[in-house]
């Protein structure tokens, strides 16, 4: 056999081989390729097997919710009229009503009366007499100003500037003795019906 | 024989580096896809056992029925205890 046979003959046993090679690499990366797959295969399969009933699920609740809040919002309404109601509600949750009520698309117009504004007045003056109130035991500035246990360090507290005197312009009492204008007779009333007080003028 | 030896020096000078090129293109190629198969199915099943918990919806969708029907029955009563709105 000349020499460029032998040659060309191993040329194309080289060729092969790397063909094999390379192809036999190409199958088990496939075949892993395969593997993984299948497995992405039975995640998937689970997902929506377990997500099938969501929507139908969800749909009853939103159905329940919405009929609860339109119960809530309608019994609000009635009760406290449209204007307390709007106010009531954007007092719990600000900007709220500027969204209005759902069923009643005119409650978007409505000038919010400013509810939350007393309730948090008084719910402050409570917090500060130490009644503990709730807004004073989750308040996020610390504990109520005054302290149930230690009442008298917390309330002189409350004046850093010491306790305010008398006013000077409170009403007289009412004089009583033998120089009062008016006098009581034990003769006439004991026993008997209580004296008329003399009206006021202009009263 | 000349042209065999031309042959021959093209067998393995040519198609030899071009057929090693392409099937290491094509392997390079079937082994990058594993990796990015192995994270899709990594990220199914964790998605499939985050929705383990789906089923308690249907315990929600009865408490929510129920809740709902307790809040009617207050809603009812305050109906009939509270005055209804002068203006109203």
């Amino acid at each position: 056999m000349p020499a460029a046979g032998v040659v060309m003959i191993i040329a194309v046993v080289a060729i092969v081989a790397a063909a094999v090679v390379y192809l036999v690499s190409t199958i088990v990366a496939l075949r892993r390729t395969t593997a993984g797959l299948d497995e992405a295969i039975t995640g998937v399969v689970g997902i929506i097997e377990k997500s099938a009933p969501v929507e139908e699920v969800v749909n009853t609740i939103n159905a329940n919710l919405d009929a609860g809040v339109d119960l809530l919002e309608g019994l609000l309404v009635k009760k406290a009229g449209l204007s307390d109601a709007v106010g009531l509600i954007d007092g719990l949750y600000p900007g709220a009503a500027a969204q209005g009520l759902r069923n009643i698309p005119e409650s978007k117009d409505v000038k919010a009366p400013r509810i939350s504004e007393v309730y948090t007045r008084g719910t402050l003056t409570l917090a500060r007499l130490g009644r503990e109130a709730p807004i004073a035991a989750a308040s996020p500035n610390g504990p109520a100003l005054r302290n149930p246990v230690y009442g008298s360090k917390a309330s002189a507290a409350l004046y850093p500037e010491g306790r305010p005197g008398r006013v000077p312009n409170l009403p007289r009492s009412p004089v009583i003795g033998a120089d009062s204008p008016v006098q009581y007779d034990p003769d006439e009333e004991v026993g008997g019906p209580r004296k008329r007080m003399p009206a006021r003028q202009g009263s | 024989m000349t042209l065999e030896w031309i042959g021959d020096v093209v067998l393995l000078v040519v198609v030899l580096p071009v057929v090693i090129y392409l099937l290491h293109g094509v392997l390079t190629a079937a082994n990058s896809i594993v990796p990015s198969v192995n994270r899709i199915a990594a990220a199914a099943q964790r998605g499939s056992a985050d929705l383990d918990a789906v089923p308690l919806l249907l315990h929600t969708q009865e408490q929510v029925i129920a809740t709902v029907g307790v809040v009617a029955d207050y809603g009812g009563s305050l109906d009939v205890i509270l005055d209804d709105d002068q203006g109203a």
